[in-house]
């Protein structure tokens, strides 16, 4: 059937070649579902601290500006972190010497809304620092806003490269990939005795090929040998031609570095195969979509955190606990980030014994091995995090430490 | 090349191969009739996916009644695409660029619905919507999925090859294909047949998304867009009003692809290398694969 001229093949490569320009440009898939899932949780959740006692003795009083993404597409972990930040304002308010309260601004998920929002918070509310925003994308342009008028900002989740660079004021507790990835592959060296390994990741997506490549570093850095390496783009439902490939190497383990979506089909798909040799994540595979969507396949998956839920240290256990009560559901790592974060503020607060920016600033500096549900926690001297992640495997449907 | 994964990967490629056989024959349907390429026909396959899990968990519809609800509502979408991008056009000059900017309207108006019915997230079946089973033949590993799909994926393609050769139906589509002027005059209603070639098409991209959705288990409003390219340097390569051409093309894609890997080891060229290909059959065929030339025409 069908009318084939030249003339109408020349339309038609011509299409062609427009659709793949259009489909070039178009493909800005999914990217949001990297960190470890925020659990929404119901119940009520209760009202700020009041600071109701002005007067209360020698009591030092100072403001926090707090800026998550509480609309947007982050939304979801802008309201666990929130709860992280009144459960700790609850803790500091109960004791004596010193009262915060706390400014909240929405970012909507967005840079401009984090830079007004940053704005408002220097120029009017006068605060003596700020916990947030939620987004990398948002911090970079609205720790500036901060840097310039000299208000110490604690970033309680932001990962990407270049945040801590805007300025010396600016200090996140939040772990990044670089900091975690080799901790995983030295933990898990150790226990599983891997020699050699095959590499699987997305060559099309600046976060994944950050993880790979601090993946590759790690493993020549253990002495670790990759006996293969195979990509993928974003979008792809169909791995089997690579992990076929993978097959046939006998790696001891398989390492991948993917967005929650590929990850899915990735450890599907290696275990419809017959992969059996442990499978280590990176960050994107910190999410309960992964169990939900792979179910049992999942099982048994290796990813590095900077938190667990089951931590056995007991100011994790202390905090899990105090939330559990308040909130009558679990915290996440990003709880867990934005309580510490507070927790941290208030330290550098009480030992400045100012609402002085440069005095916070210094302050935070000498923060040393400071106990929190996160571990002993200090900042480098490039004010990044610096504590002890951790190593988790799913079992039973559940991130647990790996044992 | 590793030899002991070869018979794998060429399992591999024919399974993916029949996939992009099934989407691309969407495309050449509407193609040899109109002249026309439906750019909202990515749309549809994820729609008809997505559209599956709905029947299956939300009207709690079995499995196999879920699949043809969905494909029929694939169709069904097909002539919504027919009614409101291409039939208001039709007659008007140069209908190929504006039949082919009102189609992508379609597509981007069909996965905005999709985003607001479904949401943006990443869906699956639940698990044991088709039983699998794994079994083993010396090396190669194949699963029930995998079959039952290329098997479905083939019938499909079967039944579509004889209703277009011997049904009444089939017959005009066939008459409107090659002259639409002169079916008209032979008393074929030209306007009812292209709106059925439309629903049989889109079926058919609905059925290639409820299939790919099924053996991937990953459903989301974009997930046509990968498959989307592909479809169409498969009927390019096929030639492109070919149904036959359309199979080997889709088939000839799927295995070169995974052979890109069992050659050089790595994915890194797996497009590039297949779309070369593709790119040589052309520089020797200008026509495609199966496509006739203007002489033979």
């Amino acid at each position: 059937m069908g009318r084939v001229h030249c003339e109408t093949n020349r339309a038609a490569l011509l299409l062609l070649l427009l659709a793949m320009v259009m489909s070039a440009c178009g493909t800005a898939g999914p990217t949001a579902s990297t960190g470890a899932g925020a659990s929404s949780a119901p119940g009520s959740a209760s009202a700020a601290p009041t600071n109701s006692g002005g007067g209360a003795g020698a009591a030092m009083e100072a403001k926090l500006g707090v800026v998550f993404s509480m609309t947007g597409g982050a939304a979801a972990y802008g309201e666990s972190q929130k709860k992280g930040v009144q459960l700790a304002l609850d803790e500091i308010n109960a004791g004596s010497g010193l009262k915060l309260t706390a400014v909240y601004e929405d970012d909507a998920s967005t840079p401009q809304g984090g830079v007004n929002a940053f704005k408002k918070l220097v120029n009017s509310d006068k605060v003596a620092l700020i916990i947030g925003p939620t987004l990398s994308n948002t911090a970079l342009a609205a720790d500036k806003v901060a840097q310039q008028a000299k208000v110490p900002v604690i970033g309680v989740s932001n990962t990407a490269g270049g945040i801590t660079d805007i300025g010396n004021f600016i200090f996140r507790d939040s772990l990044t990939e670089a900091v975690v990835i080799p901790n995983t592959i030295k933990v898990t060296k150790e226990k599983l005795g891997i020699k050699k390994v095959a590499v699987l990741y997305g060559n099309d997506d600046a976060f994944t090929k950050a993880g790979y490549e601090a993946f590759k570093a790690a493993l020549s850095s253990n002495g670790i040998q990759a006996v293969s390496e195979q990509t993928f783009a974003k979008g792809d439902r169909d791995f089997s031609a690579q992990l076929t490939q993978i097959k046939g190497q006998k790696p001891d383990a398989l390492i991948v570095s993917a967005l929650v979506e590929e990850a899915t089909g990735i450890v599907k798909q290696a275990r419809q195969l017959g992969i059996t040799a442990p499978i280590i994540g990176g960050n994107g595979f910190n999410s309960p979509a992964l169990i939900k969507n792979a179910g049992d396949a999942a099982e048994g998956v290796i990813v590095g955190a900077a938190w667990n839920s089951a931590s056995s240290a007991p100011a994790s256990k202390q905090f899990v606990d105090a939330f559990t009560r308040k909130y009558n559901s679990a915290p996440d790592q990003f709880a867990a980030q934005a309580y510490t974060g507070v927790k941290i503020a208030a330290e550098a607060i009480r030992s400045a014994g100012s609402t002085d920016g440069e005095k916070i600033r210094q302050a935070l500096t000498q923060i040393k091995d400071l106990d929190t549900p996160l571990g002993r926690f200090s900042f480098t001297e490039k004010r990044d995090a610096q504590h002890t992640p951790v190593v988790q495997q799913v079992k039973g449907g559940k991130f647990t430490v790996l044992q | 090349m590793e030899v002991s994964q070869l018979p794998q990967q060429l399992v591999n490629g024919l399974f993916i191969g029949s996939v992009y056989s099934l989407f691309a024959l969407g495309y050449t349907l509407i193609f040899g009739v109109l002249d026309i390429l439906n750019l909202a026909h990515a749309a549809v396959f994820s729609l008809g996916a997505l559209s599956s899990l709905w029947l299956l968990q939300n009207a709690g519809l079995p499995i196999w009644l879920a699949f043809i609800g969905a494909v029929l509502l694939s169709g069904l979408l097909g002539i919504l695409i027919d009614r409101a991008a291409f039939a208001p056009l039709r007659g008007r000059p140069d209908t190929r660029f504006s039949g082919l900017i009102s189609s992508l309207a379609m597509a981007a108006i069909f996965e905005a619905v999709a985003l607001g019915l479904f949401g943006a997230h990443t869906v699956g079946y639940p698990e044991g919507t088709v039983p699998l089973a794994v079994w083993q033949i010396g090396d190669v590993i194949v699963t029930s999925a995998q079959v039952a799909i290329v098997l479905v994926a083939v019938a499909m393609m079967a039944a579509l090859t004889v209703f277009l050769r011997y049904s009444r139906v089939g017959k005009a589509i066939r008459a409107v294909a090659a002259n639409e002027r002169a079916a008209r005059l032979l008393g074929v209603n030209v306007d009812r047949i292209i709106m059925l070639t439309f629903f049989i098409s889109s079926a058919l991209g609905g059925a290639a998304g409820v299939l790919f959705g099924l053996y991937f288990n990953s459903l989301s409003p974009d997930m046509g867009r990968a498959i989307e390219l592909k479809g169409l340097a498969v009927i390019v390569v096929g030639g492109m009003s070919s149904v036959p051409g359309a199979v080997l093309g889709g088939l000839a894609l799927g295995l070169s692809e995974v052979l890109t890997v069992a050659i050089t080891g790595t994915s890194n060229l797996r497009d590039a290398v297949a779309f070369t290909v593709l790119f040589l059959i052309l520089l020797l065929r200008p026509s495609g694969l199966l496509g006739r030339s203007s002489r033979e025409a």
